[in-house]
């Protein structure tokens, strides 16, 4: 009974993922999405990426990290040199594979000294990293410096679509499982997580390597949408702009990051036309639902289909 | 069952504990009593290996612990309720018992140890999809204890399970702890409440600035003047 359920729920989720595909497929032929709000729309989906993989970290693990923007930047930039050195999509590919591989040793070497610090402390040094990272990138010859690099474009939606659900199935995965839990106990309590026996620095190291991972496919994705890529785009402001969707998402809630990740790129792209205000209302917006709702959109629930689709009577 | 050597633990320059020796034998409930900061909690950790001693060694069942990482020493049998019951908040009261088994991987014991946790706690049985957070202080303590006994302990280090209760919970939480001992696990207790920490105890000893200072069965301790004196209220 509970397993048919469970098969069920996850045959909607499909139904309502390639109902989606297919929407937007329509939408575009029918040239309601412009080119324009296709951007709006990738950019979109490569924020739901590195909102969920941060979520992982600060949200489910409980581990302060501001150096997110780091780890996309090595993305960008493997998928980048990679696509200047072999044909199209290959390069592509094997720069996302490079990048994931890149960015893993580096969260690995990061991790490892850093995830002894608390709060601030732990955020203060993931901060030090990120930018690190982009300053070696700016002065290294492969990438070209401050300049950047001009890349064509090889990744539509489409391709972005695919590597955002798996993402996100890789993310669900993770934190649905034994060492998902773990990590949980280990934001809810350090020391009664050690106290049952889970060995908290590898629990965090785990997740922190992981969502770092993810964040390089975001960034790889964004080098091959984007066509330029310059240091100055993976600073310190990047890594914050992640932090603020998953903070209004919600902390701990993917379905959270994913709205959040939606509505504000809808509220970007509405305030693109009074440039001069533009930071200013956004900056009112956020400043407004967090004191509305100050654990962010959805705080730490997830929207789940299940009860959607059972309507009012389950819930309570 | 559990013997400890000459423990010594630093913190910084701090000598927390000094030259420790203790011993806690099958089935027994020992307590150790002693005001705050004397170093009861420092033992404790010390013991489940959550902090390194800087000399001296912790040997279980046999084998030495000393260095053994906190993660094995559950897994050998040894399992902590930490001071001010420390529960995950943010889980159900059902998936907190299920952290306890967390390194264990036999589901039909843990199904099994599970309605053993419900016997004892009806309280908790009935809560079992409320939030943690929701319970009362007692209820938390009782979360606390029954998430430790889902490790399947062989031993039972309690620190300070009677803080922030009412006097008639207290009670309650000691018949507990009895009731976990009689069915065969043994007890460390650590408590400031020494009248009752001596009632229930077999052997006990008194700690003060990382010293043992007095030890003897929970009767003469309880008796005695230096004790009446100085934890029992005249």
């Amino acid at each position: 009974m509970k397993k048919n359920q469970f098969t069920f729920i996850n045959l909607c989720w499909l139904v309502l993922i390639v109902f989606i595909y297919f929407l937007i497929n329509i939408l575009i032929s029918l040239g309601v999405l412009n080119a324009v709000y296709q951007t709006v729309l990738v950019t979109v989906m490569i924020n739901i990426i590195l909102a969920i993989s941060l979520n992982m970290i600060i949200g489910i693990t409980g581990q302060f990290s501001l150096g997110h923007a780091g780890f996309m930047a090595i993305g960008a930039y493997s998928a980048g040199v990679a696509l200047k050195l072999f044909s199209q999509s290959t390069g592509f590919y094997m720069g996302i594979a490079l990048g994931m591989f890149f960015s893993g040793i580096m969260a690995l070497i990061v991790a490892i000294p850093t995830l002894r610090l608390k709060g601030d402390y732990l955020a203060i040094a993931t901060l030090g990293f990120g930018e690190i990272i982009r300053i070696i990138i700016q002065n290294m010859k492969v990438t070209n410096g401050a300049a950047g690099l001009v890349l064509t474009k090889v990744a539509d939606w489409k391709i972005v679509f695919v590597f955002l659900i798996i993402s996100i199935l890789i993310i669900l995965f993770f934190s649905n499982s034994a060492i998902g839990r773990a990590c949980i106990s280990v934001r809810e309590d350090e020391i009664a997580s050690e106290t049952m026996g889970i060995n908290t620095t590898k629990y965090k190291i785990m997740a922190f390597v992981v969502g770092a991972v993810i964040a390089s496919i975001a960034g790889a994705l964004y080098a091959g949408s984007f066509y330029v890529i310059k240091p100055d785009m993976f600073s310190f402001n990047k890594s914050i702009d992640i932090l603020v969707i998953v903070v209004f998402g919600g902390m701990g809630s993917f379905t959270g990051s994913i709205l959040s990740a939606i509505i504000i790129g809808i509220i970007n792209t509405a305030l693109q036309s009074f440039a001069g205000i533009r930071t200013i209302a956004y900056g009112i917006i956020l400043v407004m639902i967090m004191i509305f709702r100050p654990k962010g959109l959805l705080g730490s629930y997830e929207f789940k289909l299940s009860k959607f689709l059972k309507g009012k009577e389950e819930n309570q | 069952m559990l013997k400890i050597n000459d423990l010594n633990v630093h913190y910084g320059v701090i000598h927390a504990l000094k030259g420790i020796s203790i011993e806690v034998n099958e089935g027994e409930i020992v307590s150790l009593i002693g005001a705050n900061g004397a170093g009861k909690t420092t033992l404790l950790h010390a013991i489940s290996g959550l902090i390194k001693s800087s000399s001296g060694n912790i040997v279980f069942n046999g084998e030495d612990i000393t260095k053994k990482s906190a993660r094995d020493i559950v897994i050998l049998g040894l399992t902590q309720v930490p001071e001010g019951r420390r529960i995950f908040s943010g889980m159900s009261v059902e998936e907190n018992l299920l952290m306890g088994a967390f390194l264990r991987k036999d589901k039909a014991e843990i199904q099994k140890d599970l309605e053993n946790v419900y016997s004892k706690f009806p309280r908790l049985k009935e809560r079992l999809k409320q939030q943690a957070q929701t319970l009362s202080g007692g209820e938390q303590q009782m979360l606390a204890m029954g998430r430790a006994l889902m490790a399947k302990p062989k031993i039972l280090l309690l620190d300070e399970p009677s803080m922030g209760l009412s006097p008639l919970l207290v009670k309650e939480i000691f018949n507990i702890i009895q009731e976990i001992n009689r069915q065969g696990t043994t007890i460390l207790l650590v408590e400031q409440n020494a009248k009752m920490a001596l009632a229930i105890a077999n052997r006990a000893y008194v700690i003060e600035t990382g010293n043992i200072v007095l030890s003897g069965s929970g009767k003469e301790l309880a008796d005695s003047e230096e004790v009446k004196k100085a934890y029992l209220g005249g």
